[in-house]
């Protein structure tokens, strides 16, 4: 009833974030903030691809505004040490603040429709982002269990201590995981404004940062793992949609708290996180 | 006193920061802002009603997060309070029991919030379900609830747009004058916050939950379960946000809509960051940020622009506090 390239659609943003996630956390850094730098990023790539009339140019600069915002937030968390719940709250009120009152200001109050210039579609209802989105979490995957700076990023993430022993910055390759994060989170935010929705709204992210965070978890941090969890809550979201069409008697709401609800319940069933990188969410003082 | 003084500048600052991205002149907004928080007894009512469900969930985050809980779901957890507390309203309404009936809302509301924390509560605790995550969910769950609520079981009799009864004044909040929007909940909220104050640093229980939040390890070393402590710190948070979602129903609007929430749950954290989490603080602070709710209704309605202004203004906020916390560990570290 529903075609796979419909839910690998729905599910690429949530997907990207939760890739891009799963690194950072790996690292030891958690983002509560994705959910604010997925909406900065899908802002971005509104507003460039509208002007450019280019939907790649879109991407990247989503891209470009993920990587941007999560080394300002490793400045707060990493090298100032700051607590990771904080920073990433106050991440998201800013970006909502800033998203709204630009969107405000520069495309009028409410009531617009914009329409933003779509992906190609290469095969199927696939298009190039999707695919690079199937690599990424594949290539991230095996990078991070067989390379060298995957074995860091663990290390950094597990016991940070041993990383400062071997002769590595722990600040340092916090920041390469975050970054990668960000860039993901970005293409997740941009994806989500071109390839989803193709439109903008302040409010429109509305969750998806959240239920990427809650991914990694269930995927026990492992990338892939992640790319296939966000399409079990991608075929959540787009059977809502169908079900709005097909069945106008049930309360649209309820409708729309499915995939809320999926995710919790992906939670509950995924149990305790006894994978969980040991030195998660806690700032690394060096051994001094 | 020095404190005081940064603070004071720092918000200044951010607030013409605001402006300027705003795109108001500074001058001009801050004549605006004014005059939405202070100009007339109108407006201070305003700055007040809207302090009220900032203090009362500011003083749910402060508790939870004294206890070392991160509970983000304040606004999941105001909004089933107040739903549970216009559901309650509907039952008793045919009664005709105004008073009671005003108390038993209230009680309700308390009582909807309290088993929306719960629910994360019991989560977190039986399955390791991670808190932050889980109460953000449930915000978001607890909207569709409200929507559904409104526009189904609750929905006026007779009418299609999606709205509950509206409660006639003998059930709502005591309000001194009819001119303003002033309620009798403003002053409810104050003494909450005296309570809340006595119960963390007079009682035994305060102590234990000060205790949970900074040496889980230490609690438990004395054969006291930190889970139990959190679990209970988690139906008091929740339930103070509920009860201001159920203040907020009977003081202003008498009435849902899908529009009823104005993100007090969510702002809720901020205010109480910046209040220190102590409840002295977070009541100033609510004030505070009641005032530019105030003001910033009459800078979006006369500036041109400024519906997002609070957003803004909270998050440089919070990172300012951060930067000057960051900045006062260093000079003490230098010092030793």
């Amino acid at each position: 009833m529903m075609d796979l390239a419909s839910i690998l659609r729905y599910a690429a943003p949530i997907g990207f974030s939760a890739v891009g996630e799963t690194v950072g956390e790996r690292a030891g850094v958690i983002n509560i903030g994705l959910e604010g730098t997925m909406l900065l990023s899908a802002y971005a790539a509104t507003e460039l691809s509208l002007t450019t009339k280019s939907p790649w140019l879109g991407l990247i600069a989503g891209a470009i505004v993920g990587v941007t915002t999560s080394l300002a937030s490793g400045v707060l968390t990493i090298n100032m040490r700051q607590d990771q719940v904080v920073v990433g709250t106050a991440l998201n009120l800013l970006s909502f603040g800033l998203c709204g009152t630009l969107f405000e200001r520069l495309r009028g109050a409410t009531g617009q429709l914009l329409s933003l210039p779509a992906l190609p579609k290469v095969w199927g209802g696939i298009d190039l982002a999707l695919v690079v989105l199937v690599l990424f979490a594949a290539a991230l995957t095996v990078v991070l269990v067989r390379s060298d700076w995957g074995l860091r990023v663990r290390a950094s993430g597990e016991y940070p201590a041993s990383l400062e022993a071997a002769g590595y910055s722990v600040n340092r390759t916090r920041f390469e995981a975050v970054s990668v994060g960000g860039l993901l989170a970005g293409l997740g935010g941009a994806y989500y404004a071109i390839g989803v929705a193709g439109s903008f709204a302040p409010d429109m992210i509305s969750g998806r940062g959240f239920m990427a965070i809650a991914i990694v978890t269930f995927a026990r941090w492992k990338p892939i793992w992640g790319l296939v969890a966000a399409c079990l809550v991608g075929y959540f979201e787009s059977l809502q949609y169908q079900l709005q069409m097909t069945h106008q008697d049930v309360p649209k709401s309820l409708l729309i708290a499915l995939p809320y609800v999926a995710t919790l319940l992906i939670l509950i069933f995924s149990g305790r996180g006894t994978n969980a990188p040991a030195a998660l969410g806690e700032p690394y003082k060096g051994m001094r | 006193m020095k404190t005081l003084v940064v603070a004071v500048l720092g918000l200044l600052g951010i607030l013409v920061i605001g402006l300027i991205v705003t795109g108001v002149a500074p001058a001009t907004g801050f004549k605006l802002l004014l005059e939405g928080a202070f100009s007339d007894q109108f407006a201070v009512s305003q700055s007040l009603v809207r302090a009220t469900p900032l203090l009362l969930a500011g003083l749910g985050v402060t508790v939870a997060w004294k206890a070392g809980v991160f509970n983000i779901g304040g606004e999941g957890q105001l909004l089933i309070g107040a739903v549970f507390g216009a559901s309650t309203a509907q039952l008793l309404f045919k009664l005709g029991i105004p008073l009671v009936g005003t108390v038993l809302v209230l009680v309700s509301s308390v009582l909807g919030g309290a088993i929306w924390a719960g629910v994360a509560a019991w989560l977190s605790i039986k399955r390791g379900v991670n808190l932050v995550i889980s109460t953000i969910l449930l915000n978001f769950i607890g909207l569709q609830l409200l929507l559904f609520g409104v526009d189904g079981p609750l929905r006026r009799k007779g009418q299609s747009a999606p709205m509950t009864e509206q409660l006639p004044d003998s059930w709502m909040l005591w309000k001194p004058s009819r001119q303003t929007d002033l309620h009798v909940g403003v002053l409810l909220a104050i003494l909450v916050a005296v309570a809340i104050g006595v119960f963390l640093f007079r009682t035994r229980s305060g102590y234990l939950v000060r205790a949970t939040g900074a040496n889980p390890r230490f609690v438990r070393a004395n054969r006291i379960n930190p889970s139990a402590i959190q679990l209970r710190v988690m139906l008091l948070s929740g339930g103070l946000c509920g009860l201001a979602g159920g203040i907020q129903f009977l003081g202003i609007n008498g009435q849902l809509t899908p529009s009823f929430s104005q993100q007090y749950g969510f702002l809720a954290i901020p205010v109480a960051l910046v209040g220190g989490l102590h409840p002295l603080g977070v009541t100033v602070s609510s004030f505070f940020f009641g005032a530019l709710f105030a003001g910033t209704s009459n800078l979006s309605r006369f500036g041109g622009s400024g519906s997002y202004f609070v957003y803004i203004v909270q998050g440089l906020a919070v990172f300012g506090l951060l930067g000057y916390r960051f900045v006062k560990d260093r000079q003490v570290e230098f010092a030793q």
